[in-house]
């Protein structure tokens, strides 16, 4: 009918689409299975770093896919990086893990990292394939990370921090590590900033060790870290206004499109087993394909939330009017809750269709690990503290959008 | 208005320092209103002045300073003096 609709000639859309070119889903799918699924299992026993997998993933240039082209990274959408989290985690959750933090870290330096320096070391992300790891947490505040008690204490040009940190994931693997801290000694506890602390500035002293239920891999003991830098690497911004407008709705997002992946490869390997026995038996329906139905409308509610919560926050990320809202944050941690809660849901749906093939260890449909892995979900960031906040939230809220 | 607006601060706010010394654009957050405060000092502002704020106004800006309470409530009041 009209100019629009004609179909382009074959040469636009060999242009525009390139046989060979790779999406990000298909690339982090590709990491997934040939590297990261492999070495899954010995990751989980042996409590270790996913070396492999994130060797992969840096090679790939994925440490600096949220940063722009033109400073040196892939440039992907957070929606992409969404998606290559969630084909990671089907392969291995502590890999997946790891990356979704560090691109939370991304997050917060391409979008507040607004001075000289800490531009130049977003390129440096990129062009080397740095590991950014994070100390939000701290001991003595209660699990609140919108407080702390250490400061970051300046003397010239210079900055010192000293920070006992119950968890830093990944601690001994990062490249840098972004710490929040009192502004200055004599600041409320909730008057923080975010510090850069780079590899030669920072040393770490573990004060416990990392043996636990499942995310084996993220290695997430605690730390005294004490760092000291240039004073152009504590972030120029708030950290309040860092967390509502970009580090807590990407980690939502990228930890519910992780459990999301756990979930996703709990329900494959349930419908495998469904499948199998109808092979076995045409004439009659499995008596758990009807689970398998039930486990199907868990998964799409789930798939739905997370991309619906991606689409949210990708139309408003921009206008912080908009991001530091009571209703996004409510927004945000019901998702967070929602998609803690369902990630256990759908494995123990798998379990049960599984049934004994899923509670072996050594079977191709055991579901140990991904459930003890599920099971981390409503802990980290624990979802009595996220409803508690919702709680208090809604004492204003109109509920209008 | 603003001593209103400060005796609610002081009542709800749960800053290190008395609400009297601050300025009218000092950045409250800075002074100390955590979010959890915040929220106590939206439903304290509710009752004095027997409004409701909006989803549009439920937000960091709205309450960073007293000036900018003063004005939201300001926008509010002359907004419920209006005919129905």
């Amino acid at each position: 009918m009209s100019v629009e609709t004609a179909v382009p000639s074959t040469v636009d859309v060999v242009d525009r689409e390139p046989a060979t070119r790779t999406s990000p889903k298909q690339l982090a799918a590709h990491i997934a299975t040939t590297v990261a699924a492999p070495a899954a299992e010995a990751v989980d026993v042996e409590s270790r770093f996913p070396t492999e997998a994130m060797d992969a993933i840096r090679e790939a240039g994925m440490l600096g896919a949220l940063i722009p082209v033109e400073d040196g990274g892939l440039g992907w959408p957070l929606e992409d990086v969404a998606l290559a989290v969630t084909e990671l985690a089907k392969g291995c959750s502590s890999a997946a893990m790891v990356y979704a933090m560090h691109q939370i870290q991304v997050a917060c330096l391409v979008r507040h990292g607004n001075n000289d320096t800490l531009r130049d070391f977003t390129r440096q992300v990129a062009a080397q394939g740095l590991l950014l790891a994070s100390a939000t947490t701290e001991v003595g505040i209660g699990g609140n990370v919108r407080n702390s008690s250490c400061a970051v204490e300046t003397c010239g040009d210079r900055f010192s921090l000293t920070k006992q940190a119950p968890v830093i994931s990944y601690g001994q693997r990062a490249d840098a590590i972004l710490a929040t801290a009192r502004r200055t000694p004599s600041s409320p506890p909730n008057d923080q900033v975010l510090a850069l602390c780079r590899k030669g500035n920072f040393t770490l002293e573990p004060t416990s060790r990392w043996d636990a239920l499942g995310f084996r891999g993220t290695c997430s003991l605690g730390f005294l870290l004490s760092v000291s830098g240039h004073a152009s690497d504590v972030l120029p911004v708030a950290y309040g206004d860092i967390s509502s407008q970009t580090m807590l709705p990407v980690s939502h997002i990228l930890w519910s499109s992780l459990w999301l992946g756990i979930a996703t490869a709990a329900a494959d390997k349930a419908r495998r087993f469904v499948q199998a026995a109808a092979r076995k038996n045409p004439d009659a329906t499995p008596p758990n394909a009807l689970r398998l139905a039930e486990l199907t409308n868990a998964l799409q509610q789930f798939q739905d939330l997370v991309s619906a919560a991606r689409d949210r926050y990708t139309s408003i990320s921009h206008d912080p009017s908009q991001t530091t809202s009571i209703a996004f944050a409510i927004t945000m941690n019901s998702l967070k809750v929602s998609a803690s809660t369902l990630v256990v849901d759908v494995v123990q749906r798998a379990l049960l269709i599984c049934g004994m093939a899923g509670y072996a260890n050594h079977s191709p449909f055991t579901l140990g690990r991904l459930l003890r892995d599920a099971y981390g979900a409503q802990l980290m960031v624990n979802n009595d503290r996220i409803n508690a906040n919702n709680a208090q939230l809604l004492l204003v809220a109109r509920g209008e959008s | 208005m603003r001593d209103r607006i400060i005796s609610v601060l002081s009542a709800y706010g749960r800053l290190p320092n008395p609400v009297e010394t601050l300025g009218r654009d000092d950045d409250l957050y800075r002074a100390g209103l955590t979010s959890h405060a915040s929220v106590n000092v939206m439903l304290g502002l509710e009752d004095e002045f027997d409004i409701e704020f909006p989803d549009a106004m439920l937000r960091k800006s709205t309450f960073e300073s007293i000036a900018s309470i003063e004005s939201a409530l300001q926008r509010l009041c002359d907004r419920s003096q209006l005919p129905a």
